[in-house]
């Protein structure tokens, strides 16, 4: 599992309003890749972009190529469900289905899907999810329960397991501690790094320590002013980026200068 | 982990289905709408041609279509512009007090407790306006008529039974009541509470904050609500079929028991018996009653909707 | 204003910048404003037990005359700002209390009138036969649930499908505006329009004088699916978007996501308002009058002639009640209890589905 994702000159649009502009990148499996910025850069959409949720938005468009395993998740004959199921996504609120058990969803994503499932397979499904995501131990005698009754950190965890028994090759997360306290926080943090060996992951983090600690590549987006397009800056390794970064405007804001 | 091809993704063909059928299923139903909103139009049209083209003396009165109609529309207008007249006031208090002025832990359930009075069906109102309303109001009409006689509203004489125009218009009023204090109610709510804490911070007393706050935020709001109850009112049947004693045309006297009936109630009377042009005829009455709340019901939609482009 | 420097008070300093006891001015106690009113209404009850006025006019002047004694005393004591707020909060109390007046009547006639005949017989027979004494509404109990279902039938498919349509589908485009504002159009339609369009089609599909019981569930569709539409909007606009994106973000199609996270999360929303529109339109009497006509025995063919149902049989009873009238009249008082208790029923169980099986959420 885990794929690599080729990003050409992708231009994101909501109407006639463009929202990113011009990025290359290359995504590696198997790894962490964070981007950071200042709020309205566009870090979010263009996460938003790679799975196609960005479309959901009436008016929304993009131009330009997303490449994963050769194919291009933007072809028009791609359908967007297919590419949603490769790479999945967790929110910065968490979002359990209200109407669903613990264990209901976990499988939400497979039983959604149209699959018949036996009992014993979901069953194995919920457990080995569960157990990713760190949360078996901590809900494994009331899976029965509502979702929503877990507490924040938990109900992320539980997103994040609902996310990954899909089995994805990309794992997107879009600030998906900044609703969470810290000790919750470190939890997530934890479980990604282990979910690296498995799952390509891209976060989106106001967090510059978060990013910091949880990632191999950093991208910086930024924006020159109100109503213009944001642009990848500056794309590297975490390390060099948080030392020694190429662009200028990079170390003004890791240094906390502006953002 | 066994690394396995990921499988193509699918392409168009195939995947749309579900969604294809579902979208089309919700969109049928939405033009369906749109088609049984031009059906209303049409049929009556069709159905109501036959006393349009009619000649005058074959129309029932004999006197052709408008003279038959004019009446009742009037008696329509009538009614309504009375309980409309006596409704809108109280039901802005209503809303004023269950909004502002009555204990928080209260203000839910009086509410509900005014939606009570738009769950009862139009025929019990009825009931109560002939055997409740009517015989309490003869000492009143008999009140006005000695006191007030030189207004023409008040001429009399005064009906013994108590089933006038008036009573007629009272009845209504109760009915549109809890429409426009809903309408009211929820556009009191809306209106924004930072100007009603800036007006209390500068030390208004309640009134005053209302007065400066609130109702000039909800005035479109309650116009509009009372148009709606205006719509009602006019297409409003079995509760003035009881409660109104039909006799006589035109006339502007509230007290007497020679009243001009009602577009609608007149249908609900007559229709049971009519054969023939008759059932033309009332069908094509009914078409001037759909008309005029048509437009009284467009023009409320634009006041109200106005108001939510000003909000939004 | 001007700011005040508290290096230089412009008082002397022994002196407070102000005096909130002063500024306050003379207060009434706490529980004056409902004890004059109450002395004001006092005041109105002499007269009214020395005359013998009416319970009608004895409620007038005691809100005349308590609003009179409140707004006065208060303007002596209080001054004119302090008078006015009380002035409007005795006519706004006094417009709720005036409001209650028909609901009580209204409710206290209909049950003491209705309570008589609330009987077995009522239940159990029609009015097969029956001139004078006895006789009941079962035919006519059968007609308005088969109607009112039938309606429902219509309605709730159609009605639910637009609503989605105008949230998931419409993106606010040019055909969910119009249907939008034909909604809110046919919102007004009065209802015994609705029954002669429902005539009209029938009439021109089986010829004239045509009475059916489906052509009155039609004509109730006309006024329930425009409610329907409203109410589950309201509620689909309530289910948040984050759980329609978390259900895409699996790969869950839109119309599953639909089927399988929106309508279950809105579940008792949906439940709730159709309810409502069902309670909206059972008690409706002038379109099924004029399409579904009435009968003494029992039809509960829809599809066959003319059908009994409760409004009309209440209207009937009570303006043709027979020889003599008073068996007549109270079976149409018991037929207009029943459909109160039909109707506040429909209401109290939709309150009971909100609470019920609103989704459990911790937020």
């Amino acid at each position: 599992m885990a794929k690599r994702i080729e990003v050409s000159d992708l231009d994101i649009f909501y109407g006639n309003f463009k929202a990113v502009e011009g990025v290359n990148v290359s995504i590696e499996p198997r790894s962490v890749t964070a981007l950071i910025g200042p709020s309205g850069c566009g870090k979010s959409t263009f996460l938003r972009s790679l799975n196609r949720m960005h479309e959901v938005i009436p008016g929304a468009r993009v131009e330009g190529k997303v490449v994963m395993d050769g194919q291009n998740l933007y072809d028009p004959d791609t359908d967007p469900v297919a590419v949603r199921r490769q790479i999945g996504m967790v929110f910065q609120r968490p979002n359990p289905f209200p109407t669903m058990s613990i264990y209901d969803n976990v499988v939400a994503g497979v039983r959604l899907n149209g699959g018949r499932m036996k009992k014993s397979d979901t069953d194995a499904i919920v457990e080995r999810s569960l157990q990713s995501a760190n949360l078996w131990n901590e809900v494994k005698d009331r899976l029965d329960r509502p979702g929503a009754g877990l507490s924040g950190g938990q109900q992320q965890r539980l997103c994040i397991a609902r996310a990954i028994a899909v089995e994805p090759q990309v794992l997107l997360m879009d600030e998906p501690c900044s609703a969470l306290d810290p000790i919750s926080t470190l939890a997530i943090e934890d479980l990604m790094t282990e979910l690296k060996d498995r799952f390509t992951i891209v976060i989106v983090t106001h967090n510059l320590q978060q990013a910091a600690r949880v990632s191999e590549q950093t991208g910086f987006f930024n924006l020159n002013g109100v109503g213009q397009p944001g642009r990848l800056i500056e794309f590297n390794p975490t390390e060099k980026i948080f030392s020694n970064p190429d662009v200028k405007a990079t170390e003004d804001y890791i240094s906390g200068r502006f953002g | 982990m066994t690394t396995t091809e990921t499988p193509p993704l699918p392409t168009t063909g195939r995947r749309q289905v579900g969604d294809s059928v579902f979208a089309g299923a919700a969109k049928a139903a939405g033009i369906l709408i749109l088609v049984v909103l031009a059906g209303v139009a049409i049929f009556l049209v069709t159905e109501a041609a036959p006393a349009i083209t009619a000649a005058p003396e074959d129309v029932p009165g004999g006197e052709g279509l408008a003279a038959y109609i004019g009446p009742l529309i009037f008696g329509t207008l009538l009614a309504a512009v009375i309980a409309l007249v006596v409704a809108t006031p109280l039901a802005v208090g209503i809303a004023l007090f269950i909004t502002y002025f009555a204990p928080r832990k209260l203000a839910q359930t009086l509410g509900y407790v005014v939606d009570l009075l738009a769950a009862i069906p139009s025929v019990v109102f009825g009931f109560w306006g002939i055997f409740a309303l009517a015989p309490a109001l003869v000492p009143l009409f008999g009140w006005l008529e000695d006191n007030l006689g030189f207004i023409p509203l008040f001429a009399g004489p005064a009906s013994s039974t108590g089933r006038t125009m008036l009573t007629a218009g009272l009845v209504l009023a109760v009915m549109i009541l809890p429409i426009i204090s809903a309408i009211s109610r929820e556009v009191f709510r809306q209106a924004p509470a930072l100007h009603q804490e800036a007006a209390l911070a500068l030390g208004a007393t309640r009134w005053e904050m209302i007065k400066m706050a609130v109702l000039p935020y909800g005035r479109s709001g309650v116009i509009g609500g009372a148009m709606l109850g205006l719509g009602r009112a006019l297409g409003e049947t079995l509760a003035i079929a009881l409660v109104l004693s039909v006799s006589g045309g035109i006339t502007f006297n509230l007290i007497s028991s020679g009243n001009p009936s009602t577009i609608a109630a007149n249908i609900a009377l007559n229709f049971p018996e009519s054969t023939g042009l008759d059932v033309n005829t009332l069908i094509a009455s009914g078409l001037a009653l759909f008309v005029i709340t048509l437009a009284v019901n467009m023009a409320a939609r634009y006041v109200v909707n106005r108001r939510a482009d000003f909000t939004e | 204003m001007s700011t005040p420097t508290p290096t230089a008070p412009s008082r002397p300093e022994a002196a407070p910048e102000f005096d909130l006891a002063a500024e306050s001015g003379n207060r009434l106690p706490r529980f004056a404003g409902w004890g004059l009113f109450v002395l004001g209404a006092l005041l109105a009850a002499a007269p009214t037990a020395l005359l013998g006025w009416s319970t009608g006019l004895f409620v007038v002047l005691a809100i005349v005359v308590g609003t009179v004694v409140t707004w006065g005393v208060s303007r002596a004591v209080e001054g004119r700002r302090k008078s006015t707020d009380r002035l409007v909060t005795c006519l706004v109390s006094s417009a709720f209390a005036i409001a209650m007046v028909p609901l009580f009547s209204l409710v206290y006639t209909v049950v003491s009138n209705g309570v008589g005949r609330l009987d077995a017989e009522f239940f159990t027979s029609s009015m097969v036969g029956v001139i004078g004494e006895g006789g009941g509404a079962y035919h006519a109990i059968m007609g308005t649930l088969i109607v009112t279902a039938l309606a429902t039938l219509i309605s709730v498919p159609i009605g639910v499908l637009t609503a989605i349509y105008l949230v998931e589908y419409g993106n606010r485009g040019r055909l969910s505006k119009w249907i939008t504002f034909l909604v809110d159009v046919m919102t007004g339609i009065p209802s015994i329009v609705a029954g002669l369009f429902a005539y009209a089609l029938f009439a021109l599909l089986f010829g004239p004088g045509v009475r059916l019981g489906v052509a009155g569930a039609v004509a109730l569709s006309v006024l329930m699916i425009p409610v329907v539409v409203r109410s589950v909007e309201e509620v689909l606009k309530l289910v948040p978007n984050e759980l329609r994106e978390a259900a895409y973000a699996l790969g869950v199609p839109k119309w599953r996501t639909i089927i399988k996270v929106v309508l279950p999360t809105a579940a008792a929303g949906l439940g709730t308002g159709i309810t409502l529109s069902i309670a909206r339109v059972v008690g409706e009497t002038a379109p099924l009058l004029i399409t579904v006509g009435i009968t003494t025995a029992l039809n509960v063919n829809p599809f066959d002639g003319r059908m009994a149902t409760l409004p009309v049989y209440a209207f009937y009873q009570l303006t043709q009640p027979g020889v003599p009238p008073e068996f007549g009249i109270n079976r149409a008082w018991t037929a207009a209890l029943l459909l109160i208790i039909l109707v506040m029923a429909l209401n109290l169980i939709a309150r009971l589905i909100s609470r019920v099986f609103a989704p459990k959420t911790n937020r």
